[in-house]
Order: C-alpha cells, then structure tokens, then sequence
C-alpha cells in the first residue's frame, strides 16, 4: 500500500509539475496571439509602419513565449501514457477523442500558420499574413478548447456507459461532452483568462518602456490595444466564474465546500472574502475552521445557488449525505461510508461478471451484471478503506481559490484605471512612475493568479483522477517510484533551465529595445 | 467485414499515414544531426532556417500521431507508453529540448550559448529518429508484457498491463530494433540533405549535400535491406477468430505471407523503394537535380505505410507479447468502441482541408529558396 501511495503521489507530482509549467506559458500565448493579431489588423488597414514596428516587436516576444508552450505540452499528452496507464484504457475510449481532435483541427492549424507568421511577411501577400497570424490565434484557441473539453469531462463525466466486457467506460454521446456546462464555462473562464493576463503583460511591459522613457508611442498604442482586450478578459473571467461556482456547487460540491474552507454548512451561508485557516481543524472535531476570516453574509448561498437562503452543504455535510431541501427539510443522502461499502459491491460484481465470462456461464454474467449497475454510480469509492480518503486538500483549495478572486478583483480595477488614464489622463501615465511600477509588479501576480485558478481546479478534484468514477491511486502505471522521481527531477531540472534562458531572452530583448527607438 | 472491423481498419490505415508522415518529415530530425558538422556559421545557419521552417510540422505530426493512437487504439497507449516508460520519455525529452532550441539559438541571453541549443538540436535528431525507430520496430519483434484487466479491481496494485522491469531500456538494446531505428537515422540524414538541396540556394551546399546524400543513403540501404531481410524471415503473431474469441497463435515468416497475401501492400512497397532509390541515384548522377527530396519523401511514406499495413492487417498482432501471446495488441482487440471510431471519423472529414492549408502555406514559404544575403537581412531567423 505505502508503495502504490508514493508511486500515485510521485506521479501527481510530476503530472503537477509538468501542468504548471505548461500554464505558463499558455495563458500568454493565447492573450498575446489576439494582441498581435489586432496590431496586425490595424496595420493592415491602417499600412502606418508604427503599427507594423509594434505588431513586430509583440510577434518576437511571442514566438520566444510559445516554444516553452509547445515543449512542455508534448509531456502532459504523453504522460497519460507513460504515468496513468490504467486511466489510458479505463476512460481512453472517451477521453483519446478530444486530444485527437486537437491535433486535427487545432495543433496543425497553429503549427503551419506560425511558420507563415514569422517567415512570411516577405514570401506571402500581406493578406494572407494577416490571416495566419488570425489563423495561429484562432488555433491556440481552438487546441485550448478541445483540452478543456477533456478536462472538464474529468471534472463532471457525462455521455459514457461502463462495459464490463473490456474493463471500460465507453462514449455514447459525443456532444454531452462538448456542451456539458462545466466544459463551455472552463473553456470561457481559461481562455478568457489568459487575454487578462497577456493584456497586464503587455501594459507591464510598455510601463517598463515609460519608465525608461523610450518608445513611448509605442507603449501608449500596445497599452490601448492591451486594456481592451484584457478589460472584456477580465470581465468574462469573472462571468464564467460565477458559472463556475454554481456548476462546481452542483457537480463538486466537494470542491466547493474545500474552496471555502466549510465543513458544516448552513441555509444562508456566508462566504469568506479573506481568512486564515486553523491548521489543527480536523474533519469531525468542534474546532473553529479560522482562525480569522472576514465574512459576507450570504454570500456562498447567493454564489452558488443565486438564492440567499439556499443551504451549501460542508465537508461533513456532504461525507455525511446530508443536504436541506428549499422547503427546509432535512434530505439524508448517500454518505461517503455507504458509498464506500457499495463500491466495493461494485467491485465485487464486476469481479463475478469477470470469473462468469471467462467460465462462459451467461446466466451468471446478467446476474453479476444487473449487481454491478445498480452500484456502478459508487465503482471509485471501491478503491478508499475510509472516507478521509475521498477528502481533497482543503487548505490548497481554500487559499488559491481566494488568492485567485482577490487577484481577479484586483486586475478588473487595474483595467478600469488603466484605459480611464490612456484616453483621459495620459501625461499622469507617461509621466507617474509609482503607476509604471505597480503595473511592472502587476506581471507576477496575474501569473500567481492564473496559476492558482488551475490550482483550485485541480487539487480540489483530488482524490479523483475522474470525479467519482476513478481516483488517482486506480488511474496508474505498473513502474517503480523510483523511475518517476528520476523523471520528475530530470523534467523539474530542464523545465527550470528552459524557464531561465526564456525569462532570461524576454528581459534581454526588452531591455535592449528599450534603449533603441522601435518604431 | 462489419462496420465495426471496417472502422478499425480505417483507423489503422489513418495511423498508418499519420506513422509515415512522421517518419517522412523527421528529415528535420536527420537534419539537425548534420548542423555541429557545418562547415561555417553561414551554411549552419541557412540549414537551421531551411528546417527551422519546417520543425512545427514534424513535432505536430508526433503529437498527433499519439492523439490518434490515442483516441482509436487506447489499449496500445495505455500497454505501451506506461511499459516502455523510457523509451517513451527518452523520445520525448529529445523533443522537449529541440522545441525551444530553434527559438532560443541565436537570442541574446539563451544563457547557455548557440551552441548548446545546437547540441539539442544533434540530441533530439540521434534520439527522436533512432527511438521513434526503435518503437516502431517493437511491432513487429514484441516486448515482454501482459495484460490482466482484471487487475484494475485489486486496489492494493491496480496497474492492468506488467512490462519487463528494464521498462523499455530492454527494447532500445535489441538488435532487431535498434537495426530499425539506426536505419530511420540515416534515411532521416538523407533526406534531409534532399531537402537542403532543394531549399537552400547556393552551391557549396549543394555539393556538400550531394555527398551527403550519397554516404547517407548508401548506408541507410544496406541497413534497410538487413532490415527487410530480418523482417521477412521472423515470426508473427496470427489472431484468429473462434467462437467469438480471439486466439493468437506464432506463424513463421508471417509478415513475408502478409505482403504476399496482400499484394497491394507489396506494391506499395516496391513502388516506394524504387522512388527512394530513384532520388538516391538520380540525385547522385545528375549535376542539377533539386527534387528528389519529394520522389524520395513520396516512396517513404509508401515504404513505411507499408510496414504499417503488415504489422497490423490481416489478422495480425501488431504488439506481440513475447511472455504472453494472449496479451498481444491487435486492431480489434485494442481499440476504441464503434461509436467513438464512428465519431472520430466525421472529424478525419476535415483532414484534406488539413493537407490543403499545410500543402498551401508550404509552397508560399518555400517558392524561393533559401540564400545567403537572405541570412543577413531577413528579419525574423532562427
């Protein structure tokens, strides 16, 4: 048992890393690639060769962003493989669908179309570069989709059946997992996001300009074009994650109740806009959860449910099956015990559908059968010996989450600011170097706060691999915890290499063009 | 043939073309092997940016290739990803370094010099085209795993498939394959001196690759032919149908009965091979001869389509197990539901659209071949 833990636990924390890494890198390369694409438009329709210096100058920043990208996605697809092996077969047949379609429709759109893009502005006719470069946005777009649809379906599994013939879940609709709510609004919410964040990166950046009080022009253009694009981003990240939280209250609540730290929950309830947790509370004692925290007064119920006297269940709540109906009366669910127990019946049925196949009693297959459906709905808490075991890690989950919305509310007045003073006020922007700083400051927070998005998003499934039908520790492949930690380290060295000569290129090109005219 | 079987035939030919389109574009990876062996900065950097073109397109084809295994064969990459664990990560830390070399070469503040990221670049060559080879050669000479689906509901242990504990290391060092994946590596260099040939105008490099075209290609058919030689004579795996079940049983000199049972496969071998060998020879012969990289590029993708085809039709196991023949992978027992190949293949609608747009953007970017004033104006190069 200890070894299959650090065997799960070594490769999540590989699949961790590489995802991490990946985001990066993505965000920007999603945000950037629409800036560009715009400064190109512009150009285009303008033909003023500033615009075409500006678009250049974002077009290099951007190829030198989009190699880490690339480089570290190539891992996570193959890591399904090599890492979660027993996940591969076990939901391949639903989950293999959307990578591959990726690949079709997104990744060779983006990979021929970058190569015009940066190649081509002496080869092809200025239209068809600005179609490329549209084309290689809309691309990085549409691979973000189909990735996102594969992971929502972790997120909230829908339009599958289990055949207990091949030990597998199989599709049987195709468009269940494309529209299930939780894909259309993480797809919204992720690549939304990074036009927030590629947008703070641009104005950042023609800070850094301002401050040094070169290429002002320049910045005052990439600043405009970057404050609308990451004003309307950052207003559909807060929409999309408002639909979010009430399809996360339907289909997580887990990750709900771990996002804000409840575990007894209540009609009403309120939400906690900052806090700091009781590092002793422990599921089931009669702590105190905070040991501060700042309260809104039906906020989570109003969040969630949009009715102010809704009931959001806790962590023991929901371990315990409870939940309150809207006329008040109290609904015993199934509790995390009982599910426990009927996954194990699961199992067992499957085990006897198994042994009947193989004796070819057929009889006895419809019977082991017709037991495994009526339990199949529990098949993943088959694999816990106790509920602590379906429990994710709350204080991860409670402090992204609420890292990321402070942050969130931050960059939406940040936008506000920003465009008021570029159209209103622009001798306070050009000239004020406490706004250049903050905005300069402003580039590693919307990174910390894309990345704790993905971190509320992901740590807060755990223990699941597939939400309530495969968790993590079922999901691996038969290799020794020491060839993982070998990988892990050799990716977490190359990563980290890579991560340096990139921030370390970007720096150096922005620094030298800030001490020569661009445009 | 019902609807089902048809479909996995059609996904098997569709990974068949997706393989040998692969194999066809790592002329990129042959490439970069030849850079550390350039004569001047000059001639380094026209061949960097005549592949730095072109990179994109051959890790997207990998990429792709293991999206559609994927989603059409799960059972394969579920057995032979998490088996030959460093086979697999040994392949792809060579295309995670060459991702960023082309991009961060030439940058002020690389940190780690030109020349390193020219080192990945030879790594990722050496690694992606032997590797891929060597994968490539465990269809048809097998692993030691099995299979036990069963296993998935012992909570204690639950990995389905148990391979070899070297874990892909026993693949790399068996001869067979390394034959395959050494011959792949030396195709790769020829073609890629092909491909200078007919992108990159000026003629030093012209000469040079000649004789590039003329050691590379004569080593890489000797190598093939003991490959085929090797091929024709081993064992295969047969997986008939018995009461609903598949049984697979060891067949000598199956895959030599495979092109002879399907004749179409065995010409499209001998056409391939012959076009090969008609770049290889006229490219040699003629003093302005620029396209044999397309004749050569053509007869690879019919060679390897091929191969594919052998591996996997005709009741063939196409993953044979070594320890447990019942284990073996084939079409029909790895791969996706009907209703998912039937899903997918609506989307492959798309794929001539694909090959439009790439065929497309290829020609407008390669019109006008590469030259050294370009090296020292253009302003976007790797």
């Amino acid at each position: 048992m200890n070894d299959l833990t650090s065997l799960v636990d070594w490769s999540r924390a590989q699949f961790a890393l590489t995802a991490m890494y990946h985001w990066l890198f993505v965000p920007l390369t999603l945000g950037l690639s629409v800036i560009v694409a715009i400064m190109e438009s512009i150009y285009y329709k303008t033909r003023n060769p500033h615009w075409l210096a500006t678009t250049k100058f974002w077009m290099t920043v951007f190829g030198i962003n989009f190699a880490m990208g690339v480089a570290t996605g190539i891992i996570l697809e193959f890591e399904f493989g090599t890492n979660w092996s027993n996940y591969s077969w076990f939901v391949g047949d639903i989950f293999g669908a959307p990578l591959a379609i990726e690949g079709l429709l997104a990744f060779f759109m983006e990979a021929t179309f970058i190569a015009v893009m940066f190649f081509g502005w002496k080869k092809v006719s200025p239209r068809f570069h600005l179609a490329a470069t549209w084309l290689t946005a809309i691309g990085a777009s549409l691979s973000a989709l189909w990735i996102l649809v594969a992971n929502s379906w972790m997120q909230y599994p829908v339009g599958m059946e289990f055949d207990p013939h091949q030990m597998r879940n199989v599709m049987n609709d195709f468009w269940a997992l494309v529209l299930s709510p939780v894909a259309i609004n993480k797809f919204l919410h992720s690549v939304l996001s990074g036009w927030t964040l590629a947008g703070v990166f641009v104005i950042g950046v023609s800070a850094w300009f301002l401050l040094k009080k070169r290429n002002t022009a320049m910045s005052i253009r990439s600043i405009k074009v970057a404050g609308w694009v990451g004003l309307i981003g950052i207003l559909a990240t807060l929409a999309t994650g408002d639909g979010s939280a009430k399809v996360v209250s339907e289909v997580q609540p887990m990750k709900l109740a771990a996002m804000e730290g409840l575990y007894k929950g209540s009609r009403g309830q309120s939400i906690v806009a900052a806090g700091i947790l009781n590092p002793d509370k422990k599921v089931g004692d009669n702590q105190d959860p905070f040991l501060f925290e700042i309260s809104i007064p039906y906020g989570l119920s109003v969040l969630a449910e949009g009715d102010p006297d809704a009931f959001i269940p806790g962590v023991e709540d929901i371990i315990n099956g409870i939940s309150i109906s809207p006329q008040g009366d109290t609904i015993n669910n199934i509790s995390y015990a009982e599910r426990i127990e009927r996954g194990k019946a699961a199992h067992e049925a499957l085990r006897r559908f198994d042994i009947a196949k193989s004796e070819g009693d057929e009889s006895a297959m419809l019977l082991a059968h017709s037991d495994l459906k009526k339990d199949f709905d529990y098949f993943g808490y088959g694999y816990f010996d106790s509920v602590d075991e379906a429990i994710p890690n709350i204080p991860m989950t409670f402090y992204a989450f609420h890292i990321m919305v402070i942050l969130g509310g931050y960059f939406l007045l940040f936008y506000i600011i920003v465009l008021l003073l570029v159209y209103k006020k622009q001798n306070i922007l050009k000239g004020n170097k406490w706004l250049h700083l903050l905005a300069i400051i402003s580039i590693p927070l919307v990174w910390i706060c894309s990345e704790a998005g993905w971190v509320v998003a992901e740590v807060g499934r755990q223990p699941w691999v597939i939400e309530g039908l495969m968790p993590a520790r079922a999901a691996i492949s038969n290799i020794p915890t020491s060839s993982v930690i070998v990988t892990f380290t050799l990716f977490a060295i190359i990563f980290t290499g890579l991560l340096v000569a990139e921030i370390s290129i970007m720096l150096k090109y922005i620094s030298r063009k800030s001490k020569e005219t661009i445009d | 043939m019902d609807t089902y079987e048809i479909l996995q035939s059609y996904w098997w030919l569709l990974i068949s073309i997706l393989g040998a389109a692969l194999v066809f574009l790592l002329f990129v990876q042959g490439g970069q092997t030849m850079l550390l062996g350039a004569r001047n900065d000059l001639q380094r950097s026209m061949m960097v940016n005549s592949l730095g073109r072109k990179w994109e397109l051959s890790f997207t084809t990998l990429v792709v290739f293991g999206g559609a295994f994927f989603a059409s064969f799960p059972l394969f990459y579920s057995t032979s990803f998490g088996g030959a664990y460093w086979l697999w990560i040994l392949i792809l830390l060579g295309f995670v370094l060459q991702a960023v070399s082309y991009e961060f070469r030439k940058k002020k503040g690389n940190v780690y010099g030109t020349r390193t990221f020219d080192t990945f670049l030879c790594i990722n060559g050496i690694l992606g085209c032997v590797l891929l080879g060597v994968a490539v050669g465990t269809f048809f000479f097998g692993a030691e795993f099995t299979i036990q689906k069963g296993n998935l509901l012992n909570t204690a242990a639950p990995a389905m498939s148990a391979w070899a504990p070297t874990h892909g290391l026993e693949a790399i060092f068996c001869w067979k394959n390394l034959l395959l994946g050494i011959a792949v590596l030396f195709l790769a260099r020829m073609q890629a001196a092909l491909y200078f040939i007919n992108t990159i105008d000026d003629t030093n490099n012209y000469k040079l690759q000649r004789k590039s075209v003329f050691v590379n290609g004569g080593v890489f058919v000797l190598l093939f032919v003991a490959f085929l030689v090797v091929l024709l004579t081993a064992d295969g795996y047969q997986a008939n149908m018995e009461n609903g079940k598949e049984i697979i049983s060891i067949v000598p000199y199956k895959y030599f009965h495979n092109f002879i049972e399907m004749w179409w496969a065995l010409a499209t071998l001998l056409i391939g091979v012959v076009m090969v060998l008609y770049a290889y020879g006229k490219t040699i012969l003629s003093d302005h001869f620029t396209h044999g990289i397309w004749f050569s590029g053509i007869g690879t993708v019919l060679v390897v389509m091929s191969l594919f085809w052998v591996a996997g039709f005709n009741d063939t196991a196409y993953y044979p197990s070594l320890i447990d023949p019942a284990s073996s992978l084939t079409i029909r027992n790895s791969s996706s539901s009907l209703f998912t190949l039937k899903t997918m293949s609506w989307v492959t609608v798309i794929i001539p659209f694909v090959i439009a747009y790439i065929a497309y953007a290829w020609y407008s970017l390669n019109k006008e071949p590469i030259t050294p004033a370009e090296m020292q104006n253009d302003d976007h190069k790797y």
